[in-house]
């Protein structure tokens, strides 16, 4: 054989070694250098997150009573690759389920993720924990995360406190922070808190075996983060007073809410029917909430700040005000009623001793007076045209916090209707209308909309003379007394503070006049506490009149500013103003004189929930 | 003739030297790929790194036995050894322990070893005992039919112990065989043999029958220059073929592809055998033979594939070309180690800061997969060295066997670089997705007593047999 052939053969031999190698080293450099995928998936691969979740902060009412606190809970995880075979007869038997709702929730785990765990079954108790966490070791593959539910020890205030959920696809999607399972609130103060109440989760990274073993945590815990515990809350609510209120309100549609004037805290805020907030924890929440979603009585619905009613006659304080400022009515200025106001389409009014000065007008509620006031408002001459006169009007109506939102730390706030100039030429035609059109605003009715919360926080600017602070339901943030700056900033009225005193005087009339001196709220009186209050009757397309009343006490350096709306119930001074009072008289008095106790036994006892019913 | 008296003497430094290296290296990993930190002594018995360490003294040990040995007993006693060893692997098909499904393993005591491993040398030994002898020729009948029973038969043996990788280890021995003088065409036809095989699984049947008979024209065109023909040729074949298919068709036969593919074919055949014979033309019977060879290649790789192979290999092979991909399921020991080699990127994670590897993701991390290790914690500059190192080692061998005055330890040294290369190329081609996973070590690298200590002496027995070369 010629030597050379060899040689080549040589070369040819070496040449093929050397090109399978020239491919390995080719496909290591794609592999390792240039392709990123698979570094993604080797960290996707070793560690794994465990989440530790914080507790969520508690609540408290102004006086340090618990209104809401975490109890243990225990959701059943189960990871599918782990499982092995187990007593199913029982597993099922301790946690009381079924054999297909087991072969059910395995699928669903399965379908979820082969290696991902989830959850098996959400919150047990802790009872049926304790028997499992003995057996656990018998069913590999299921293991227990614990976590905390809401529990209300005083079972009031749902509404104001709202509840707490587990975050939806949207949440995830536009808050990266939650994760699926997560909770979070979703209504009430559990909402607009959510961020201060959570605190924030802590994650701690271990580095797990193929097994899904772990092996140690991940760089010595660099990059664990720990979590932090959600901030307890003070809330400004009276406990005590917020029960009572929710009892005088039992078997009755509508609201009270009542602010402290001189700080814009709000002290109870009732929305009726209410709900036991513990019905929407937990895994009942969902069943308990279609129930109470299907009630036609709407007990979801929060009518404190989201239910729009007329102001009826208690609107008529700020109609005089407005008069008073604006410079068309005096203090002394009389007008004469005979049970009505006979323009146009005319306003009826009730007997009451004729003429009334502004303050006694007030007292007896005199509707003709304030369909005077209201159109030498409108139809001044220091104006050219109506539209100025009404825009000066508006002006002055909203500086009282109507028709816009008053911005409370509750979500969902409603900013409540002051009719536009717009509107009325949209709805008559321009030029088309006028103060006498219109007139049924001079008496709260109309195409005005207010909320519950708005009417109390009228009231406190009343009671304060001039202004009023920001309606808020949180005192405290975890130590930190400042909550919000905006909550300090005093909001005047465009009405001056000296104009006020007549008003309160007309209010405290209504309450604390003479017998037979047309007095309209004298149910209200408490002995030794000047109540100044106002009643109101609002005409409302859905039934009977709604019963209002809106008050302050003391006369001097009030504590408490009231608003009470009973729906459809007729006269305000029927049911709304014997409920403010006897709230008034708890806060301030801490108990209810033995000379009205037949008053709140009545009030405790009556039904009205027939729109229709006959008016008593 | 003089007689070495050392065994140090005329030994080649730069093997040991790179072999060395390798053994170390490859120690390094096993203890990277099983390190913990509660076991953190290297002489740790009880874990796989301080086992390694005794079989690394044991190789040392058979090293110097190897060296000591006059180098004529290799030669003497080649077919005795190759003999010993078919005993042992027969003895460990009948007798042997099985271990992940293979048979493959004798029980000694504490020790057991895999005969698998050893038969290598042996049948290297053999190999070149016979292909030494004088006066052999080896494209006579005799020679061929002699080769291939000293090479099929371990590894039909170690077929039977159901351990397919290390039996395919011996088709490398086709490397010795073209250098000593088997024609380069069985190279080619090889490869043909191989890309075909590909294609079969990844295109069906009647594509491939197509590009054959395609191929087979261009050949025609290429070699014979008759371009007329050719076309001729080739237009009556497929015309053919379409007057069945319209045929078929119009008249609803409903007859299956063979009859459009392989009826004209079986028409054409025997027409091209007719005009060669009438134009003396004889390339055409080699391509009538090519085209035959190839179209029942093309049917039995089919038939194999889904026939007689396993599922699992199946499997692996059908992932490996794409066809298939299940990356949890069969799919899941490659692309776990591709993960974790991947994972290393440029520069690696370090030296015993892997997680993949640690971690039990990559199956037989320190045995066969042990060059994820490397790629994970050493990175693509880890694995360049480790591969650079390797065919550095396989281009000394060759160049040790080449210098070889005597054609026994010549033949003997391809054995070694072709059953090395063999390993080196499958073991890490299947750990990047190169290859079909089959078990087979990479050597010095993988975790075991029995590879280390059996390519430790295949190794040696070449550098015994170099140091008393004639000089």
């Amino acid at each position: 054989m010629p030597l050379n052939i060899s040689t080549d053969k040589k070369f040819i031999i070496a040449g093929i070694m050397a090109l399978v190698f020239v491919v390995i080293i080719v496909k290591l450099f794609l592999l390792q250098v240039i392709d990123p995928s698979y570094k993604l998936s080797a960290s996707n691969n070793v560690l794994r997150y465990v989440t530790q979740y914080p507790a969520r902060g508690l609540i408290y009412d102004r006086n340090g009573e618990l209104l809401v606190y975490n109890q243990a809970a225990y959701d059943l995880m189960v990871a599918p690759n782990q499982l092995s075979k187990f007593d199913s007869t029982d597993f099922c038997n301790i946690l009381g389920i079924t054999m297909e709702s087991l072969e059910k929730g395995l699928k669903d785990a399965k379908r979820y993720s082969y290696y991902k765990p989830s959850i098996f079954l959400k919150q047990i108790s802790a009872e049926t924990y304790a028997v499992l966490q003995e057996k656990l070791f018998k069913f590999p593959g299921f293991y227990v995360q614990p976590r905390t539910l809401r529990t209300y020890p005083r079972k009031t205030a749902g509404h104001l406190l709202g509840y707490v959920g587990e975050v939806d696809e949207n949440i995830m999607k536009s808050n990266p922070y939650y994760q699926l399972g997560d909770y979070l609130g979703i209504s009430g103060l559990e909402k607009s808190y959510e961020e201060e109440l959570r605190g924030r989760k802590g994650v701690s990274i271990y580095l797990v075996d193929v097994h899904n073993r772990i092996k140690g945590s991940y760089a010595d815990g660099k990059y664990d983060s720990t979590a932090v515990l959600g901030k307890d809350i003070t809330s400004t609510l009276d406990a005590d007073l917020q029960e009572y209120g929710e009892q005088l309100m039992r078997n009755k549609l509508g609201s009270v809410v009542a602010i402290e004037p001189a700080t814009g805290e709000v002290l109870a805020m009732i929305s009726s029917p209410t709900y036991d907030p513990d019905l929407l924890v937990g895994r009942a929440r969902t069943t308990n909430y279609r129930t109470l979603q299907a009630d036609t009585l709407n007990p979801l619905f929060n009518r404190s700040i989201m239910a729009l009613y007329p102001p009826g006659s208690t609107f008529k304080i700020v109609n005089a005000l407005i008069g008073l400022e604006e410079g068309i009515v005096a203090p002394t200025t009389k007008y004469s009623c005979d049970g009505g106001y006979r323009v146009g389409r005319g306003v009826g009014c009730h007997s009451h001793p004729s003429p009334l000065d502004l303050v006694h007008a007030i007292q007896a509620s005199c509707n003709t007076y304030f369909c005077h006031v209201f159109r030498n408002i409108l139809d001044n001459s220091a104006y050219k045209s109506i539209e100025v006169g009404f825009t000066k009007w508006k002006g002055h109506v909203e500086s009282f916090g109507f028709g816009n939102k008053l911005n409370i730390d509750l979500p969902n706030e409603l900013r409540g209707i002051v009719p536009s100039i717009s509107f009325y030429d949209r709805y008559f035609r321009k030029g088309g209308w006028s103060s006498l059109t219109i007139i049924s605003l001079s008496i709260g009715q109309g195409e005005l909309g207010t909320t519950p919360l708005q009417m109390a926080n009228m009231t406190a600017a009343i009671a304060n003379r001039g202004y009023y602070y920001t309606p808020h339901v949180v005192k405290k943030v975890g130590n930190d007394t400042i909550v919000d700056s905006r909550f300090k900033i005093k909001h005047y009225t465009s009405v001056d503070s000296t104009w006020f005193g007549y008003l309160v005087d007309g209010m405290d009339l209504a309450v604390n006049g003479a017998p037979g001196s047309g007095s309209t709220a004298r149910i209200a009186a408490i002995d030794g506490i000047t109540v100044c209050g106002k009643t109101g009757t609002a005409q409302n397309p859905h039934g009977n009149d709604h019963s209002v009343f809106v008050a302050f006490a003391p006369k001097e350096n009030p504590k408490i500013a009231i608003a009470v709306y009973v729906e459809n119930a007729g006269f305000g001074a029927t049911w709304a103003a014997p409920i403010a009072s006897l709230m008034i008289e708890k806060y301030l008095k801490d108990s209810i004189a033995p000379n009205r106790i037949w008053l709140e036994q009545r009030m405790l006892d009556a039904v009205i929930l027939d729109r229709r019913a006959k008016k008593k | 003739m003089q007689r070495k008296n050392s065994i140090w003497q005329g030994l080649d430094w730069p093997t040991v030297f790179i072999y060395l290296i390798l053994v170390f290296m490859g120690w390094a990993n096993i203890y990277a790929a099983v390190y913990s930190e509660e076991h953190s002594s290297i002489f740790d018995f009880t874990q796989r790194y301080g086992m390694q360490l005794v079989w690394i003294g044991a190789a040392v040990v058979l090293a110097l036995l190897v060296m000591a040995m006059d180098s004529r007993f290799y030669f003497v006693f080649a077919n005795f050894i190759y003999a010993a060893m078919i005993l042992l692997l027969i003895t460990a098909l009948l007798f042997g322990t099985e271990v992940n499904g293979s048979k493959s393993w004798i029980q000694m005591g504490p020790i057991r070893i895999q005969p698998a491993e050893f038969a290598k040398f042996a049948t290297a030994l053999a190999l070149a005992k016979l292909m030494s002898k004088y006066g052999f020729k080896i494209h006579q009948f005799k020679s061929l039919v002699t080769i291939a029973l000293i090479t099929l038969t371990p590894a039909a043996l170690i077929l039977l112990q159901n351990d397919t990788g290390s039996a395919l280890v011996y088709s490398a021995f086709i490397l010795v065989l073209y250098r000593e003088g088997l024609t380069g065409w069985i190279l080619v036809f090889m490869g043909f043999m191989v890309l075909l095989f590909i294609l079969v699984l990844v295109y069906s049947i009647p594509v491939i029958l197509v590009l054959l008979f395609a191929l087979t024209l261009i050949l025609f065109v290429f070699i014979g220059g008759r371009y007329r023909d050719a076309i001729r040729f080739g237009a009556g074949v497929v015309g053919i073929g379409l007057v069945i298919y319209a045929a078929s068709e119009f008249l609803n036969l409903n007859l299956s592809w063979y009859y459009y593919l392989l009826l004209p074919l079986a028409i054409g055949i025997p027409i091209a055998i007719v005009y060669a014979f009438i134009n003396r033309l004889r390339y055409i019977y080699l391509l009538v033979l090519f085209t035959l060879t190839g179209v029942f290649f093309s049917f039995s790789v089919d038939y194999v594939f889904h026939n007689i192979l396993d599922t699992h290999h199946q499997k692996r092979i059908n992932d490996l070309l794409g066809i298939e991909s299940d990356p949890l399921g069969w799919g899941y020991n490659v692309n776990q180690s591709k993960i974790a080699i991947g994972s290393g990127g440029f520069w690696g994670k370090g030296y015993l800061k892997g997680t993949q590897t640690k971690f039990n993701f990559v199956p037989e991390q320190s045995t066969d997969f042990i060059f994820c290790t490397v790629g994970e914690e050493w990175g693509f500059v880890g694995t360049t060295v480790v591969v650079s190192l390797f065919l550095l080692l396989l281009i000394r061998i060759i160049r040790v066997a080449e210098r070889q005055r005597e054609s026994f330890a010549r033949i003997y040294g391809y054995g070694v670089a072709s059953i090395l290369f063999f390993h080196i190329a499958v073991n890490v081609g299947m750990t990047i997705g190169l290859f079909p996973v089959i078990g087979i070590p990479l050597p010095f690298f993988s975790y075991g007593g029995s590879s280390l200590w059996a390519f430790t002496v295949l190794l040696f027995i070449l550098l015994k047999l170099d140091s008393t070369r004639l000089g």
